[in-house]
């Protein structure tokens, strides 16, 4: 799954970021393993406790386009077709560009990227994702001065998709990001986890991450990237403008309306672990804060 | 016959006890434990408040006395249940972390009407027995109405905190209205 393409012209760049992925990214991760484990010193069980298992993060998703359960993507999604697939970038652009499944792994090389995935509904996982900045596939196209927000848009097809024949939310799925936001280096495209193609019921063949945001904000099955003027109204803000910003930046200190958003519970952990305290940005604060200074987090939740 | 039925349904209510306690010893309760157990008590409790409703209908309908001989038993068990529940969340979840608890209660709608849920079935627990029934007499039913409230709240509580999809909690709230509507019927025939 990663192979590094001669096409690529910045291996070593990549390779360092990489490498600096994963140290900012262990550091945060280490600290959870060891809080979550109040009575466990040893470095053993730290490592273990690292990542969350394939097992959970392929089997506990939520992705209502297969259903509202926990369980319902897996189960659904198994004879979801990503073959053949391509994205369309569009909008704001001087150049639209229709690009394939194939074209895209030609083009990049995706790189292991650990990050926390940090849901609205209070838990989290460590995921070992595989991608690659969305920057990169931006910089294919030529922005224009209105580019100022990207709209997501992720497949609609009711024949494949179960949860999409009843309206739970706004179909098709959409999400979106500040500019400066999806320009981030840690705004990923992603393409695998776990050194594997990415699963059906994880986002196969491409989804967005975006480690400080809430999950839902990182939109599934990508099919369609649209540079706009105006914010974008994402699904769930569709849904309930009350309860889900646009930003929803993980934040400690801004609750969410029907549940608090100070602790998090760490998926696979026994029922004697502690919740931990949810970190500003979801731990990327260093790295993110820049980009909202000045703004009231509050008033833009 | 009349002799078993008693002591079955008690071991049957029991049955929802012990296959949480099997799951929790056998670690099968899945990625989120302590969410599992919460759910598990939480629907339970509302199921056997639908039992409970139930009997007085079922003993009009079938012209049986029998129903309401289990009916003391049954509300028992939504106690029992609703506790396990509540002390899931203050004990296992949120580690008796009463700060926490106390501002969840006054500011997240859906624990505080679930806590006041709670706390309205512990003096319906208390006057159970057929001395608190004989000692309050008319009293006693006025008191034990407060489980026609108890029920609009545990419902409206599962309403409250689901994300979106709205099903379940409806099927429960259209089921707890029906046999609410029942006592209304009776009351003015």
């Amino acid at each position: 799954m990663k192979k590094i393409k001669y096409s690529e012209i910045t291996p070593e760049k990549i390779y360092n970021n990489r490498r600096s992925f994963i140290k900012s990214i262990g550091v945060t991760a280490g600290s959870i393993a060891m809080s979550s484990l109040p009575f466990a010193g040893n470095a053993l069980s730290e490592e273990k406790n690292k990542y969350t298992s394939y097992k959970d993060i392929t089997t506990y998703n939520n992705y209502y386009e297969f259903g509202t359960s926990k369980s319902d993507p897996y189960i659904n999604s198994q004879n979801f077709k990503t073959k053949p697939w391509s994205i369309s970038i569009e909008g704001e652009i001087e150049n639209p560009i229709n690009i394939s499944m194939e074209e895209i792994s030609e083009m990049f090389v995706s790189e292991e990227r650990i990050y926390r995935l940090r849901c609205v509904e209070g838990w989290s996982m460590v995921i070992p994702w595989m991608g690659f900045s969305l920057s990169k596939l931006l910089s294919k196209v030529t922005l224009t001065s209105k580019a100022k927000y990207v709209e997501f848009e992720s497949i609609y097809d009711p024949d494949q998709m179960k949860g999409q024949r009843y309206p739970v939310l706004n179909w098709p799925y959409k999400e979106g990001l500040r500019i400066d936001e999806a320009m981030h280096p840690l705004t990923t495209v992603v393409t695998g986890l776990y050194n594997k193609k990415l699963p059906n019921q994880n986002g196969a063949p491409l989804r967005i991450f975006v480690p400080w945001k809430y999950g839902f904000k990182s939109a599934k099955a990508i099919v369609k990237i649209k540079l706009v003027e105006k914010m974008p109204t994402s699904s769930w803000m569709w849904a309930s403008p009350r309860e889900y910003g646009f930003y929803s930046n993980v934040n400690p200190n801004v609750d969410h309306p029907r549940w608090s958003q100070a602790t998090e519970r760490i998926i696979g952990n026994d029922i004697f672990a502690p919740r931990v305290k949810t970190l500003m940005f979801n731990g990327y604060e260093e790295e993110v804060a820049s980009l909202y200074t000045g703004m009231d987090l509050k008033k833009y939740f | 016959m009349k002799k078993y039925l008693k002591p079955s349904v008690f071991i049957l209510s029991l049955f929802p006890f012990l296959i949480i306690t099997y799951k929790i010893f056998f670690n099968q309760l899945g990625p989120e434990p302590v969410k599992e157990i919460t759910h598990h008590t939480g629907e339970w409790t509302l199921i056997f408040i639908i039992l409970t409703l139930a009997m007085t209908p079922f003993k009009k309908i079938t012209k049986l006395n029998f129903w309401i001989s289990l009916r003391r038993m049954l509300g028992l068990f939504v106690f029992f249940y609703a506790t396990i529940h509540m002390l899931t969340y203050v004990v296992i979840d949120y580690r008796l972390d009463l700060q926490s608890i106390s501002k969840d209660i006054f500011t997240k709608r859906f624990i505080f009407v679930g806590f006041a849920a709670w706390l309205l079935l512990t003096p319906l627990a208390l006057t159970s027995s057929k001395k608190a029934m004989m000692l309050l007499k008319d009293k006693w039913k006025k008191i034990h109405r407060l489980i026609y409230i108890i029920a609009i709240l545990g419902v409206v509580h599962f309403i409250w905190l689901v994300k979106k999809d709205l099903t379940e909690p409806l099927i429960y709230m259209a089921i707890i209205l029906v046999l609410l509507l029942f006592r209304f019927k009776f009351k003015k025939v």
